[in-house]
């Protein structure tokens, strides 16, 4: 697993390997973070924290409707940040780096959370402005100037790292990227769950998820993400953590080709259990040995060049 | 997984506060695993099945908040959706005491069906919520494993009045069983467990957590770092000494931990 080929960097935020759990997925307790770690993830997202309480969507929230596309709509469950102190006092034993997700329903909530977070063990924050099915409607990341003040309210209260993370469902993805880039984002996350999508199963009159409709995920959105993650960086140059379906070792290379220089694991866990991040490291090495791929860093961005 | 349609054969009144719905089908279920059954409109909720007859599977159910109470309005010929089974559930084997409190003998049921030369001792408050006891066709497929039904409440009104736990305890060194399983509240699992640590005897517990997806996704389900959906939700004794939220804390539907109390305060 200590593969130094392995080694990345983000936002100057050195981690083992660059495979990282995704928000949303397992990060509601330090103790279930810190199994992930164990399960080879370099670096964890743990679950969005909200500026109120929220108890999330109804169930179903979460259908692997075919053998390679997963529909949720979890519905941001948070204790809201004032009641995560003692989940965020323990960030410090989680042993790689710690991505902070935060949302709120205003700039000034966000700023809010992340000044908050000022004194934990947090590495970088995650401006989650993406999710397609908030209750409230609000998804500031399909506007330019939305996602501006999102981001310039979080970057005047904190000196950690801002990584805004992007939906690729807006008009034009790039200009989303090059508004982050403009107002100081350090990184970009890209992309959440495509749709939101009501999906129709057979013998039933309403549509899962139970809210009525929600975000895809999984292997089935590969490649249209690995385009994504292409134009964003050919325009930005910012730092990228890749996902969208990446299941695969072959995935994770083709991510960091396109130019990521971590990927994002969450719907795999569903397909290839929670040692997922281990097995996509090894698959990584596999290749890399027979390619003769000295490191991961030497391939970054490689289609672009 | 997708949900699968099921119809709904007849509903059983089991008591004041519990009800079992009677679905058309078969799941191919081990004792002790769960499935989610969907109220379409509504919410979707983890439940043991209870048991299967031909073409029949029972799902024994409390009524705690909307979502169940939705559920206890279904008649004959409405459509439910079922996803799973999922999850780990007992490892049935004879010589076995089984402990069920309350509704906790839904989750063992079937498993008291399974094993042989077993003891199944089944508690409740009072004894109107000693579920199935006057179902003749479930004790008889229970005694027809030579396994024997001990009653108690704790006001006495049928069976022995005592606890389960106190009844165990009696009972585990005279039978010395070579397993002992049970589901029911916490802190009766919780005592069930220190006894069988005390005596050196294995044992299985089933434990509840408020559930979201159901496959080992979300993280709702949490107890310190496993996930009752799929680690669970039983859980044997080497796992279970590792529980230290087992009987103290619980997560709330907003990831809040919780003690014990605040949370069965907010399902109730």
């Amino acid at each position: 697993m200590m593969d130094n080929r392995l080694t990345t960097e983000i936002c100057g935020i050195r981690m083992d390997n660059p495979t990282v759990l995704a928000s949303g997925f397992l990060g509601t307790s330090v103790d279930l973070l810190k199994r992930v770690v164990h399960n080879g993830a370099g670096a964890v997202t743990p679950k969005s924290i909200g500026f109120v309480p929220k108890s999330g969507h109804p169930n179903p929230t979460i259908v692997p409707f075919n053998e390679n596309t997963i529909v949720n709509a979890v519905g941001l469950p948070t204790p809201g940040y004032k009641d995560m102190m003692p989940e965020l006092a323990r960030y410090g034993e989680i042993p790689v780096p710690v991505i902070a997700s935060i949302y709120g329903s205003s700039p000034d909530e966000y700023a809010t959370i992340a000044n908050f977070l000022n004194d934990y063990d947090v590495d970088i924050i995650e401006l989650n402005i993406s999710c397609p099915h908030r209750g409230d409607g609000i998804l500031f990341g399909a506007d330019p100037d939305k996602t501006r003040e999102v981001v310039r309210a979080v970057k005047a209260v904190t000196k950690k790292p801002v990584m805004p993370k992007l939906t690729p469902n807006c008009d034009c993805i790039v200009d989303i990227a090059l508004a982050c880039k403009e107002s100081g984002a350090d990184a970009l996350c890209a992309v959440n769950t495509y749709g939101p999508e009501p999906i129709r199963v057979p013998g039933f009159d309403n549509p899962v998820p139970g809210f009525g409709k929600g975000g895809l995920s999984g292997p089935a959105l590969l490649n249209t993400t690995l385009g994504i993650i292409r134009d964003i960086y050919s325009a930005t140059g910012l730092p990228i953590l890749g996902m969208g379906g990446v299941t695969y070792g072959a995935d994770a290379i083709e991510m960091i080709k396109n130019g990521a220089v971590a990927v994002g694991i969450g719907s795999a866990i569903y397909y290839r259990d929670m040692d997922v991040f281990k097995k996509v490291c090894n698959e990584m090495i596999d290749i890399m040995d027979k390619q003769g791929i000295k490191s991961i860093k030497d391939i970054q961005g490689g289609y672009l060049k | 997984m997708n949900p699968v349609p099921f119809s709904v054969r007849r509903v059983i009144r089991e008591s004041t506060d519990s009800f079992t719905l009677i679905l058309e089908g078969y799941l191919r279920s081990k004792p002790g695993q769960f499935v989610m059954l969907w109220l379409p409109g509504v919410d979707e909720k983890p439940f043991a099945v209870a048991y299967q007859n031909d073409g029949e599977v029972a799902i024994t159910i409390e009524k705690k908040g909307n979502a169940t109470r939705a559920m206890s309005e279904l008649k004959k010929g409405d459509k439910v959706g079922i996803r799973g089974p999922f999850g780990h559930g007992f490892t049935p084997r004879d010589n076995s005491i089984i402990v069920a409190g309350g509704l906790g003998i839904a989750s063992v049921l079937d498993l008291a069906m399974t094993v042989r030369n077993s003891i199944l001792i089944q508690g409740a408050r009072t004894g109107d919520l000693l579920l199935y006891r006057e179902t003749k066709e479930l004790l008889e497929r229970i005694e027809c494993m030579k396994n024997k039904i001990l009653y108690c409440t704790d006001d006495g009104s049928v069976g022995e009045k005592a606890f389960t736990t106190s009844v165990l305890c009696n009972l585990i060194k005279e039978k010395k069983p070579d397993i002992v399983y049970a589901c029911g509240p916490e802190i009766m699992m919780l005592k069930t467990f220190e006894i069988c640590e005390q005596n050196k005897i294995d044992c299985e517990i089933s434990i509840e957590r408020f559930m979201k997806c159901g496959i080992g996704l979300c993280g709702s389900c949490v107890i310190n770092d496993q996930l009752v959906c799929k680690d669970g939700p039983v859980f044997n004794n080497e796992k279970v000494r590792k529980l230290t939220e087992l009987g103290k804390f619980a997560r709330l539907p907003t990831g809040k931990k919780v003690e014990l109390k605040e949370y069965y305060a907010y399902h109730s």
